[in-house]
């Protein structure tokens, strides 16, 4: 298992907190998937008040606090040193929203977020797209794990782009790589471990379920089947039958 | 509103198979209004129709046309089980109902430790119990006298869902946010934002609206957002109504009283 800014993870998939029709349904996709981090937006969902969070605090597992809703490079870093000092972990997951409609990352904010928490001590995840070079930029500001997206936030499409995705993984084997948003399947996240990326995150796909909870449990079993064929080394793909059974040596009747 | 039908799609089984007995309750109290929910979707968004149309039991498919025709023709589903209400009015007339038994209402700042023998406490968030939480809610009330609509009606969107409920005198009540927030602020201009876009949505003609009254609150709520009788010893505690209070009240009202009158332990009883 990669290791996220010094943290081995004890599994590959990472699970958002919202959306869900109660938190007791929550607490049960939690439980059912084995998640190992859960993401909690600031912006609204735990700015006042402990109830909520401390629901969260007792699913037991290390937060992810994230700058959901934000617009701006500053709104961002201002939402994100709320989040240190609320969640007192330097873990951030960087969202910088630059289009309302897809949700896409701004890429010029993000980088410039990402360049302002870096320098100031934070373990960035920032949400970004499949874009080689935004992922150099991000990585030469200091940034150790990267989270391409699947496509749009809660679209619940897959991996759009596969031959981007696969060529960010191997454009930067070293860099711990999540993907994040737009994942609707559990074969999505099976995919997405296939390709070589370490972890998952995901929330509509999980709390939007007609049974989170049996969901969750899906997406378990996908990533995990999904990182076992990774770490077996696949076949190669061919245009090709080929026989299992050799053709020589067959009974001649 | 009095929608225990379209509420179960996410809400707890137990929220649609007992709230489905509050109409007939407060029908003996206040004006109930027996004409169904109407919920329907954007062109956009008619994958969350026919989500909604698989998760909820109690509806038929309907052409707005043929249900409400003051709205922009649409598919959509119609509850005709559901119902609504004026909660303002509905409180005050319960008020006058109590009065008319001979049951008078004091207002006084009292805990159940102040009070002898038995208490209900219903305090909502105040009676801060073990697991106790607030969820925000935010709301808007529009006039708007040219719009005619009979019955609730309910928006769905992947952002903003929203359901308009009409009040006597050309007024709708526009909510709701849910936010795992235990602020009391008042309302954000992003809420407002997002409420009256997705009433534009649905019908145009309610960008020509009033804004009469905005407001913001706390729904208490358990972590399954089901409500609770609690007992602790003398003191009944009936609380987490969340986002049912008129649909719930009733059921937690009886189930209080069986519990107090003859023992008997309703499904929402827990001993502390």
């Amino acid at each position: 298992m990669r290791d996220f800014y010094g943290v081995t993870l004890p599994n590959a998939l990472m699970l958002g907190t919202a959306q869900y029709p109660s938190p007791a349904v929550m607490e049960a996709a939690f439980r059912e998937s084995g998640a190992s981090v859960a993401t909690v937006s600031l912006r609204r969902e735990a700015g006042e008040g402990q109830g909520f969070w401390k629901i969260i605090q007792s699913l037991g597992v290390r937060i992810l606090p994230n700058t959901a809703g934000c617009h701006s490079a500053k709104e961002a870093v201002t939402t994100a040193r709320m989040a240190r000092d609320l969640f007192e972990t330097s873990w951030i997951k960087l969202e910088v929203i630059g289009h309302a409609d897809t949700l896409q990352p701004d890429p010029f904010g993000l980088l410039d977020a990402a360049e302002t928490l870096a320098a100031d001590g934070f373990d960035v995840f920032p949400y970004t797209t499949e874009d080689q070079v935004l992922a150099q930029r991000l990585v030469d500001a200091g940034c150790h794990v990267l989270m391409p997206w699947g496509a749009p936030i809660g679209s619940g499409m897959g991996l759009n782009n596969r031959h981007g995705l696969r060529m960010l993984r191997a454009a930067l084997p070293d860099i711990a790589m999540v993907i994040d948003a737009g994942l609707g399947l559990p074969s999505h996240a099976a995919e997405a471990m296939e390709m070589g990326f370490d972890a998952v995150l995901l929330n509509s796909a999980v709390a939007q379920a007609g049974d989170p909870a049996a969901m969750a449990r899906g997406f378990a079993l996908a990533v995990q089947a999904g990182g076992l064929a990774h770490g077996a080394d696949p076949m190669g793909v061919r245009d090709m039958g080929v026989p299992s059974t050799p053709l020589l040596g067959r009974a001649w009747l | 509103m009095l929608a225990p039908w379209c509420e179960g799609v996410t809400a707890e089984p137990v929220v649609t198979r007992l709230g489905a007995e509050a109409a007939a309750a407060w029908a003996r109290v206040t004006p109930v209004t027996r004409n169904g929910t109407l919920v329907v979707a954007l062109d956009r968004d008619r994958a969350e129709l026919a989500r909604f149309a698989r998760r909820a039991t109690g509806h038929q498919s309907c052409d707005t046309r043929d249900v409400e025709p003051d709205l922009p023709r649409r598919q959509g589903l119609i509850f005709p089980d559901e119902a609504h209400l004026d909660p303002r009015r509905a409180l005050a007339d319960l008020q006058a109902a109590l009065a008319a038994e001979g049951i008078t209402i004091e207002q006084a700042e009292a805990t159940p430790e102040d009070l002898s023998g038995t208490v209900v406490d219903a305090r909502g968030l105040s009676a801060a119990q073990p697991g106790l939480r607030g969820v925000r809610g935010e709301m808007v009330v529009l006039h708007a006298p040219d719009i005619r609509l009979s019955r609730p009606v309910r928006l769905l969107h992947p952002r903003y869902p929203i359901y308009l409920v009409p009040r006597e005198g050309g007024l709708f009540m526009l909510g709701a946010t849910q936010l795992e927030s235990a602020s009391r602020a008042p309302v954000s201009a992003r809420s407002v934002l997002e409420l009256l876009s997705a009433a534009y949505a649905l019908d145009p003609r309610f960008a020509e609206a009033s804004v009469v009254e905005l407001g913001a609150d706390l729904r208490p709520a358990f972590a399954d957002n089901v409500p609770r009788i609690t007992v602790r010893g003398r003191v009944l505690h009936l609380n987490g109504l969340f986002r049912h209070g008129y649909l719930m009240a009733p059921v937690l009202a009886r189930q209080a009283a069986d519990y107090l009158l003859t023992g008997t332990r309703g499904e929402l009883l827990h001993e502390d």
